[in-house]
């Protein structure tokens, strides 16, 4: 795989729900080492995007490449097994546990039958010290006393934990604080940094606009660009988000329009 | 991983012991602030309770025979509460495990006695029974989705009927198996309590220095070697303390009368020599250790603490969220069924009545009050163990004040919901701003 082989490639990704045609024709591209913001307005096909990437469900019709080959991914099971890890906005953490547990849920380590606490301690741990995550007091801290930033740095240590390859982050600062939302950012930043592939989607154009290599913009369910974030501006997005164009950008004007009408 | 590297710069999880016994405690006074109270209300109830009955009939209440009838008394309630405590970390309950427990005896009972069964078959089969109900109620919780409420409720009337179908109404029917009757009227050697009392606080210290040292190697912080031998003398201590007293004669020997001697005939009209630990005490700590290491130290346990903290979440880890429900309903009801068989041990026989009651609610309040949460997702069996002392000790200790049994139903309900909003205000306490 050399350096320009999108680590996860769509093409033409199409995906009904009855009668509603919610994404036409979607190409999108991921690369190792990162971030690739996904923005568009509600209802513009994000989650379904990214849960079809997921495994959630399958999508209609399209390809599917994950390092140049093709994949089949129907099941969340097969979307991890390739190295995919989805942190959603909920975070799905258990407050009754403490991080550790949460980290290895599902998937403890076992000795003899018994859990293997100090192996997944020293493994929660390093992988928390190679995140440069220094605003954990404890590891054996329960859940619920964390904030929300804290929760956030720990479902997305989790998704990393498992020499993941691609992690999807849905609104990870939707419910943050401003010193909390930097310190997650940064994280962000890392998480690309170390090689991974991320995919990040938020309504905050300034977090996307410091954090994001490249932003794919979503049109009322077609990809009206991915544009590298230093050929863009601001205001471009916005109104690649609204209207799906911005001068010779995006959708074609009677595309554009189309879609706006259906 | 060295200790050196771990150390360097880093905050999450330091190495290095944390601090002594006066850190220990002082972190444990940081805990309940934050809401995490655990079964301190229940500890300080016991010994305000202990207390007041001493106080109010000193020469009653205070007796070593009273105190074994106490514990008597309790041990069918812990056992069930045990149960429960695994269908409370769900957040659901089991309304019917009363009754479960009534009609496993039942089942016993027949089995013993119309079918001719030697005790070990019958016993496996009232468990059994036990565990066929539960897996009953784990199927139509976890597959149909009814609410564990209704189904359990359904079943609080429906096994009392099964209950009067097996014994047929108004009957009793004796428990005719010496060993199952040894249960709870017997109790150990006075030897075999000590050599249970060395096994108990020897198998603690060496588990728990086990886990120490094991961290200590890997690097992490382990708790300090001072707080460990505090925690091993204090337990030593008041395990000793109870097998001491349990070892006393206490029966009551009257002017005229004289005690049986320990050998030999006994000479006509003496009074029986009760002493020793009960063997239900035995059945209680066997239940207590194996039940603890499977929640502790189990994936099945951790799984079973996820889905009652957040069962989205759990499902999404790829948990089995319906198997764990249907095994924790199949494991209430067959602890149950333990129960059961403690209280026919107790009363000799099994009439339609036994399991009936007051008994769930005693049950449901042992748990509640030794800390489970009715909301689920925190609880631990020693809960169990520690609420049903305190309902014994109400249980035992009212009727020796007042014969008013509306006194009694009226300060246990009382109970009850003092844990259960103890329950409520420490979750609110613990939730985050």
């Amino acid at each position: 795989m050399t350096s320009d082989t999108p680590l996860l490639q769509l093409k033409g990704i199409n995906k009904s729900f009855g009668p509603v045609h919610v994404l036409r024709d979607v190409d999108l591209s991921v690369y190792a080492g990162k971030v690739t913001a996904l923005v568009g307005d509600n209802g513009a096909g994000k989650s379904t995007l990214i849960k079809g990437v997921a495994g959630i469900y399958p999508f209609d019709s399209g390809e599917y490449l994950f390092e140049g080959k093709p994949a089949q991914v129907h099941d969340p099971k097969q979307a991890n097994a390739l190295g995919i890890e989805v942190v959603y906005q909920d975070l799905a953490l258990c407050d009754n546990l403490d991080v550790v547990h949460n980290m290895f849920l599902g998937r403890e380590e076992t000795k003899a039958a018994m859990l293997d606490e100090i192996s997944m301690e020293k493994r929660a741990t390093e992988t928390l010290k190679g995140l440069s995550v220094r605003t954990l007091k404890s590891v054996r801290q329960q859940v619920s006393s964390l904030s929300g930033g804290q929760r956030q740095t720990v479902a997305i240590a989790r998704a990393v934990l498992w020499n993941s390859k691609m992690v999807i982050l849905d609104e990870p600062t939707a419910a943050l604080g401003v010193a909390q939302t930097e310190q997650v950012l940064n994280l962000v930043r890392r998480l690309a940094d170390n090689g991974l592939g991320v995919v990040i989607i938020s309504h905050n154009m300034n977090d996307v606009m410091q954090v994001a290599d490249n932003i794919a913009c979503l049109y009322l369910g077609r990809m009206a660009a991915q544009v590298d974030v230093t050929s863009v501006n601001h205001s471009t997005i916005v109104e690649l988000i609204t209207t799906g164009r911005s001068g010779d950008m995006g959708l074609q004007p009677e595309v554009a329009a189309a879609g706006g009408v259906a | 991983m060295s200790t050196v590297e771990q150390t360097t710069d880093v905050d999450v999880a330091a190495a290095g012991d944390s601090g002594g016994i006066g850190q220990a405690i002082r972190d444990y006074f940081t805990r309940v602030r934050g809401g995490d109270v655990g079964s301190l209300p229940a500890v300080l109830g016991l010994i305000v309770l202990f207390i007041f009955f001493s106080v109010m009939k000193p020469d009653t209440f205070l007796s070593t025979f009273n105190f074994a009838n106490l514990l008597n008394q309790g041990t069918a309630i812990i056992v069930l509460a045990m149960g429960l405590v695994f269908v409370l970390l769900l957040g659901e309950i089991d309304l019917s495990a009363g009754f479960t427990a009534g009609t496993a005896a039942a089942v016993l009972a027949v089995a013993l006695s119309s079918w001719g069964m030697s005790w070990p078959i019958a016993l496996i089969i009232g468990l059994l029974t036990g565990t066929l109900i539960g897996l009953i109620i784990g199927l139509l919780v976890a597959r149909l989705g009814i609410p564990s409420f209704v189904v359990t409720l359904a079943m609080f009337l429906a096994l009392q009927g099964v209950m009067l179908l097996i014994i047929s109404e108004g009957g009793t029917i004796r428990l005719r198996s010496d060993f199952l009757l040894a249960i709870m009227n017997k109790n150990m050697p006075l030897w075999a309590g000590w050599l249970l009392w060395a096994i108990v606080v020897a198998g603690y210290a060496i588990v728990t220095l086990r886990a120490i040292t094991g961290r200590r190697k890997a690097g992490l912080k382990a708790t300090a070697t001072s707080v460990w031998a505090a925690k091993v003398i204090v337990i030593a201590v008041m395990l000793g303390v109870l097998v001491f007293l349990l070892n006393q004669e206490r029966q009551i020997v009257r002017a005229g009368k004289q005690s049986c001697p320990v050998d030999g005939d006994p000479p006509l009209g003496c009074i029986p020599v009760i002493q020793g630990v009960p063997w239900a005490v035995l059945v209680v700590l066997v239940l207590l250790v194996g039940l603890t290491f499977v929640l502790s130290r189990t994936s099945f346990g951790r799984h079973i603490y996820a889905v009652g903290g957040n069962s989205e979440a759990a499902r999404r880890a790829g948990i089995s969220v319906k198997m764990i429900k249907i095994y924790c309903f199949m494991i209430c009801s067959t602890l149950a069924a333990v129960a059961g068989v403690l209280i026919a041990s107790r009363d000799n026989s099994v009439s339609p009545t036994t399991g009936g009651a007051q008994t769930l609610l005693f049950a449901v309040g042992a748990a509640v009050i030794g800390g489970t949460s009715l909301f689920g997702g925190k609880g631990r069996v020693m809960d169990a163990v520690i609420g049903g002392l305190v309902i014994a000790v109400i249980a035992n200790g009212l009727p020796l004040i007042t014969q008013q049994s509306g006194i009694q139903f009226v300060v246990t309900g009382l109970v009850l919901l003092i844990a259960a909003s103890v329950d409520a205000i420490s979750r609110k306490r613990s939730t985050p701003s």
